[in-house]
């Protein structure tokens, strides 16, 4: 079988793309994809630990994260469809009312 | 296993090479698409893991439900919109290169020096099939030791539901 080590360097890979691209872009439903993808990574990460560790609890634990991403992405998505009908853009940029 | 590793280069490449479309593409529905490919790729690399219920789930609820719904709040906003490539932080590249190092250097230093002598694989100790991720397998602890966080996903769920329908429902109440 493939070291468990090889499975937390491909996650720890896509978890520096994600949070990489996270501050790199402006778009907010790319930055949005990007936290997907880091929670991806994470999900990874439990799947392999839990299996070399003989624990069957890190799937359970993915499953959850899995549920709170699903919540996540339907509000994620109310907000930024919301502010698009207020502000006809979808550049984080734009959105500046708080900064004093 | 030769099997096991012929398919870890496989959907690892993919992985990497959706991710990175993700990131550095123009398009948002490029970026979905990068994001799909990333999300089948470890979905396999969920199967090569024996879990199974999660494999599914990841293809139904995530490739499925929520790349729908992305590819559809996209289209609802519109692709055309070019981004702004200029900095408005400064060095704001050169410092998130410096992070993305720094998280690699870290995870790299963990994953080869670190001491996984505890870890039974680490130790050629693995049980065969002691993590087979069937569905019966998972609802076992699921359904008794996290029985009470269960239940509070489904409140969750529910908030989140309704949330998002007051959300959209926001503006049309005060036009």
């Amino acid at each position: 079988m493939v070291d468990p080590g090889w499975y937390m360097a491909l996650a720890a890979a896509l978890f520096t793309i994600g949070a990489m691209g996270l501050l790199v872009r402006r778009n907010a439903l790319v930055m949005f994809m990007c936290i997907e993808l880091m929670l991806n990574a994470v999900n990874l990460t439990l799947i392999s630990a839990g299996r070399a560790m003989n624990d069957l609890n890190g799937q359970v634990a993915v499953f959850f994260i899995l549920v709170v991403a699903a919540a996540e992405v339907v509000v994620g998505l109310a907000i930024i469809v919301s502010i698009f009908r207020l502000r006809s853009t979808a550049s984080v940029d734009d959105l500046s009312e708080l900064q004093g | 296993m030769m099997a096991e590793a012929v398919l870890f280069l496989l959907m690892g490449t993919g992985a990497l090479a959706g991710a990175l479309t993700v990131v550095l593409a123009r398009n948002p529905v490029y970026s979905a698409m990068g994001l799909l490919a990333t999300l089948f790729s470890v979905a396999v690399l969920y199967v090569v893991h024996l879990a199974h219920l999660v494999a599914a789930v990841q293809v139904i609820v995530y490739a499925g439900a929520v790349m729908t719904l992305f590819l559809f709040v996209i289209m609802l906003i519109g692709v055309d919109k070019s981004e702004i490539r200029e900095e408005h932080v400064p060095y704001q590249r050169v410092m998130v290169l410096g992070i993305g190092l720094l998280i690699v250097v870290l995870a790299g230093a963990v994953t080869f020096f670190g001491d996984f002598e505890w870890v039974p694989a680490a130790a050629s100790r693995i049980v065969p099939g002691s993590t087979n991720g069937t569905v019966e397998a998972i609802a076992g602890p699921l359904f008794t030791d996290w029985v009470l966080a269960f239940e509070a996903t489904a409140l969750l769920l529910t908030i989140a539901a309704a949330g998002a329908v007051a959300l959209a429902h926001y503006r049309r109440r005060n036009t």
